[in-house]
């Protein structure tokens, strides 16, 4: 299993970053996907090449700003454990983790690069014309 | 109405495949008349051996090191400057057709405009540029895509998929169950990703299909239009899986091996050691340095027969690009564009082919990967001499060699003048040496190299990393010892000449770009 960490600072406080980035249902206005929908503890995500993705949530904690998902019962995809993490930088601004650990390893190494995307694309959302 | 441009290029071709460069066994007479009758480059290098930082480094004109893009995986950003665009605004039509690769090819999120348009059939994407005018995509007007076999997000895959869908499962799979590069033994001998059954019809193969579409593109132009067209071919890259009725055209059986191929296991192995880690951690199976080798691909268990099969299969993929060049020269010659065409034509890097015992590619900086076919023919309108070019040149002065064919100066983007057209204009312009960097990190291990080629030698320096401590490096004497078995690299008779290359090497390199960008993508 490959795992893989993308990081980010973005220049605003960490319960603002994590309002955006910690609602699941808001995935699709930061990562690169073109849907996304949310029931209970499951969301579907839909990519650009139309290919849909399962995923059981499996934390969402407000106190530790900490999400973690699993894509299940995908044909590709053997083992999979995402995990996105607003941290205070210490100045009242925040940084961003979001690790990939998956199987196949190749899979982690694409979905890093989406993740990393998305941190850049969030980082720009929240910090405006900051 | 300027000199047009056609430039040509092919994905992992070795510079001996070429009967101008001294190649036997494939009939290429169509690159042959390119190189008798303009420049024919012998000593032209790549600046990284894998794709998409070598064809980084041919649209920008840059060393890795500026450009960013440092191995296969790592977009080149949608911004990088382009000579296709510099033509563009200087009024050139501008088409790409075939192999592009500046853009990771696994891509399920869709997010690389390469992808996107290959995905949808479209042939442009609009971007905003930094002055805020719109301009296409890396600035073709018309790109068109190809890619090894009918897997991925291009437009010949959706071509062979509506219109001979049989044939898609002929080729050879790029990709095992795991996702990882395929090690599916095939043909008579067992190679690995070769396949001597693909019974597809030869006009549909990829080869065709590229010259197809890029005369179809040529058609739809004005006699007076001024055009920039990189065909791209995909081939004779891996896998191995030409046109079934083609095998005819060299028999694995009557070839010889390759002159770099050591038969005796233990003196192959004693060249090895001699060589820093990473030659002999590939060999044993316990390293590998990028996507593209196949990790489930040991190099030790490679037999005889299978590089005679591998490289039959390679000459008939040449011969079928030559033949297709050559309907292609026709197509111009039809149009009236004849004299006032420059052609180039090169390929990304070379494929090592069982040298040293080894197939694929990697950091390996010795001749079969470095040293490549590049061939100059100036428009007869130019009125440039014949000539064989034996200074070192580089893809980094390929963007200003265009920007000079369309009478423009040097784009303040490329790093390298405009090549040399004889000797001595490399003499008088100081061009003497050509730089080449790696970088990989693949599962936990860590390769950099830096390589110069001057005076006919090769000097590399393996960076600190998981196999190297940073002292380690290669030293080949190419006078002596044309196959690089020798490393000299710590004989102290030459380390003068050593430290010098080392000193000149660090001089002219420019300064990585910082950050590094993140590789997003196997491949």
């Amino acid at each position: 299993m490959a795992s893989i960490r993308r990081d980010i600072h973005i220049a605003q406080p960490p319960d603002v970053v994590w309002a955006f980035l910690g609602n699941p249902a808001r995935l699709h206005e930061w990562f690169p996907i073109v849907d996304c929908r949310v029931e209970g503890t499951k969301r579907w995500i839909t990519l650009g090449t139309g290919i849909t993705f399962e995923e059981d949530i499996l934390i969402v904690d407000n106190d530790a700003r900490r999400f973690q998902y699993s894509i299940v019962n995908n044909l590709l995809i053997k083992d999979h454990f995402g995990t996105l993490d607003v941290l205070d930088d210490g100045h009242g601004h925040s940084i961003v983790t979001y690790q990939t650990q998956c199987t196949p390893n190749v899979l982690a190494l694409v979905t890093a690069g989406a993740s990393g995307e998305g941190l850049r694309k969030a980082k720009q959302i929240l910090e405006g014309d900051k | 109405m300027g000199r047009r441009i056609l430039f040509i290029t092919t994905d992992q071709q070795r510079f001996d495949s070429l009967g101008c460069n001294g190649g036997t066994i494939a009939r290429t007479p169509n690159i042959d008349r390119l190189a008798a009758d303009g420049i024919n480059y012998t000593r032209a290098h790549p600046q990284n051996v894998v794709c998409m930082p070598s064809r980084s480094t041919m649209i920008t004109g840059q060393h890795v090191a500026t450009h960013g893009v440092w191995m296969n995986g790592v977009p080149l950003p949608e911004d990088a400057p382009s000579i296709a665009m510099t033509l563009r605004q200087a009024g050139y039509k501008t088409a790409l057709v075939g192999k592009a690769h500046f853009e990771p090819l696994l891509d399920p999120f869709l997010r690389f405009a390469e992808n996107r348009m290959g995905r949808d059939g479209t042939n442009a994407e609009w971007v905003t540029m930094p002055d805020g005018s719109r301009a296409p995509h890396r600035g073709f007007d018309h790109m068109e895509f190809a890619g090894h076999g009918a897997a991925g997000n291009l437009h010949y895959v959706g071509w062979l998929r509506e219109n001979h869908p049989e044939t898609i499962a002929k080729f050879v799979p790029n990709l095992d169950a795991d996702l990882e590069v395929t090690t599916e033994p095939g043909g008579d001998t067992g190679a690995v990703q070769v396949r001597n059954t693909n019974d597809i019809n030869r006009e549909w193969y990829h080869t065709d299909w590229v010259a197809d579409r890029t005369i179809a593109w040529l058609d739809s132009l004005e006699k007076d239009d001024d055009w920039f067209c990189w065909m791209s071919f995909p081939d004779p890259h891996h896998p191995w899986d030409p046109p079934k009725s083609e095998l005819h055209r060299v028999d694995w059986r009557d070839l010889d091996l390759p002159a770099g191929y050591i038969a005796d296991a233990d003196e192959r192995e004693r060249v090895l050691a001699d060589k820093p880690a990473h030659w002999m951690g590939w060999y044993n199976g316990t390293f590998v340095s990028n996507y593209e080798a196949p990790l489930k691909w040991v190099p030790a268990t490679l037999q005889p027969d299978n590089i005679r099969e591998i490289n039959a299969m390679v000459h008939v993929k040449n011969e079928l690009i030559d033949e297709a060049v050559g309907r292609v020269l026709a197509g111009i010659k039809a149009r009236g564009w004849e004299d006032d065409v420059d052609i180039v034509f090169t390929t990304d890097h070379g494929e090592m082919q069982g040298d040293f015992g080894f197939l694929f590619k990697g950091p390996y900086h010795v001749d079969a990967l470095m040293r490549l076919p590049l061939i100059w023919k100036p428009a007869k309108s130019a009125g440039v001499s014949p000539a064989t070019v034996s200074a070192p040149v580089g893809h980094v002065s390929l963007a200003a060699t265009f920007a000079s064919i369309a009478g423009l100066p040097q784009p303040d983007y490329a790093e390298a003048p405009a090549l040399p057209v004889n000797d001595e204009d490399a003499r008088s312009r100081g061009l003497e040496r050509v730089l080449t960097e790696w970088d990989s990190i693949l599962f936990g291990k860590k390769v950099g190299v830096r390589t110069i080629f001057r005076d006919n030698w090769t000097c590399s320096a393996m960076l600190p990393g998981t196999l190297h401590d940073g002292t380690e490096g290669e030293l080949y004497d190419h006078s002596n010892d044309p196959l690089q078995r020798v490393n000299r690299w710590n004989d102290p008779s030459v380390r003068s000449l050593r430290d010098d290359m080392l000193a000149d090497m660090w001089d002219h390199l420019p300064a990585p770009a910082v950050p590094r960008r993140e590789c997003d993508a196997p491949v």
